[in-house]
């Protein structure tokens, strides 16, 4: 039989429809299994990248990936501290915190020492306006290094905001909203490290 | 179709039938990414590589699909193969990855690599439709582009800014700043100044369009004795 007949046969048609959605299928499976591994591979890197980033070299000697504990965050949902050690003795953690920003969530990563001072912050996903409120990237400029050395007592509870609401960390022309979340965030996070201080030194020993 | 005419098929993917400009598909990546010239680029290019395939695989698959089920049929080799594209960026390109990922998923709903299949390569040969897919490619690319940097320049003073981070360090010379103490103009950058952008561009192209018009047809008209 010629193509051009069996072509409009009716059992042609699904047939023709499951081969391509099989042989599609079959691809992607191939090319996640193929995948997998690299990518998962990449992301540890750049989270050992972030992670370098917030702390300052030489400040830990474990493997902060593996040294975790996951503790319930002051919205109820579940925060992994990675535990940073010297010596058997824990030093610091380093964690995730998310507020939401002018369109959507910004998810800041922050290394917090044993003391509860800022040692540094990094924003690792944001989707603010391009051109105004993506100056939280340290990419883009170097406003976020504003926060190191920061603690809850320095500047003091009611200075933790924008300018324009007498804080002391600047915001950027045309967006407020954004810089405001992120020194919530980072705020939030420290509070947050002050809440489970003991916790977190603690579970860095076992 | 033997009688291909390479040179229409280009000059058609390039300005007479462009995507943006004259087919006005794919409205809603133009609007989203053109916040800066090197964004536009990013995803001009990243469509460009998805649309070259998938015009040729339609074009191979032709003769065997039937005509009632080609658009399923092409929806799932679209998808497969921008998931493919983005999988093997991640794993391979990271730092690729990084910048354009963002697009790549956006490519997925792009009309025009549809548009491309079901107008062109379900009814051509191979070749052909892989040219046809780099000339709208590259048409959809400078379109991009174009509008990119007119926002970018208006919006925030600066061409190019980042480029150096999507083309490798060796572009660094394209990010230009050429007025230092330009504030820029954040509606620019916002969707309405996509789409004022879009239509000024739309205008000027006609205005063009229409100055040839006439000037052919000046010159076709008998000259008065």
């Amino acid at each position: 039989m010629k193509l051009e007949e069996l072509r409009d046969q009716l059992h042609y048609q699904p047939i023709s429809l499951g081969i391509v959605a099989l042989v599609a299928s079959t691809a992607l499976s191939v090319a996640y299994s193929a995948t997998k591994d690299h990518i998962a591979a990449a992301e540890l890197h750049d989270m050992q990248m972030s992670l370098a980033q917030v702390m300052p070299k030489g400040f830990a000697d474990n493997d902060l990936l593996q040294d975790t504990v996951t503790l319930t965050g002051a919205k109820g949902q579940p925060v992994k501290v990675h535990v940073a050690k010297k010596a058997g003795a824990a030093t610091g953690a380093v964690f995730q915190v998310a507020e939401r920003g002018y369109a959507g969530d910004i998810v800041v990563l922050m290394a917090v020492d044993a003391d509860g001072k800022v040692l540094g912050a990094r924003v690792l996903k944001h989707t603010e306006t391009p051109g105004l409120g993506d100056k939280i990237e340290i990419a883009k400029a170097p406003w976020i290094e504003s926060f190191s050395g920061k603690s809850l007592g320095d500047p003091a509870p009611e200075r933790w905001g924008v300018k324009k609401d007498n804080g002391v960390f600047d915001q950027f022309a045309g967006a407020t909203i954004t810089p405001r979340a992120v020194v919530k965030a980072v705020k939030g996070g420290l509070e947050f490290f002050a809440a489970h201080r003991a916790e977190i030194l603690d579970g860095g020993k076992s | 179709m033997s009688d291909t005419n390479y040179g229409t098929i280009v000059k058609d993917g390039l300005w007479d039938n462009n995507v943006v400009f004259a087919q006005m598909l794919a409205l809603c990546p133009t609007m989203a990414v053109t916040t800066s010239g090197t964004n536009g680029l990013g995803m001009g290019l990243a469509t460009t590589a998805v649309l070259v395939v998938s015009n040729i695989l339609v074009s191979a698959i032709r003769a065997t699909v039937s005509p009632q089920v080609r658009i399923p049929v092409f929806v799932v080799l679209i998808a497969t193969l921008v998931t493919l594209v983005d999988l093997g960026l991640n794993a391979w390109m990271h730092d690729l990855y990084k910048v354009l990922g963002l697009f790549i998923a956006l490519i997925v709903v792009n009309c025009a690599i549809l548009g491309r299949a079901e107008a062109f390569a379900s009814g051509a040969g191979v070749l052909p439709s892989a040219v046809d897919g780099i000339a709208m490619g590259l048409g959809f690319t400078f379109a991009l582009t174009f509008v990119g940097l007119i926002r970018e320049f208006l919006g925030t003073g600066t061409l190019f800014a980042q480029a150096s981070q999507l083309l490798g360090p060796a572009f660094a010379f394209l990010e230009m700043k050429p007025l230092p103490d330009y504030g820029g103009a954040l509606l620019m950058i916002l969707p309405p100044g996509g789409f004022a952008v879009l239509g000024f561009l739309l205008a000027g192209k006609r205005l063009l369009e229409m100055r040839q018009q006439k000037s052919t047809v000046a010159a076709t008209e008998p000259q008065p004795a």
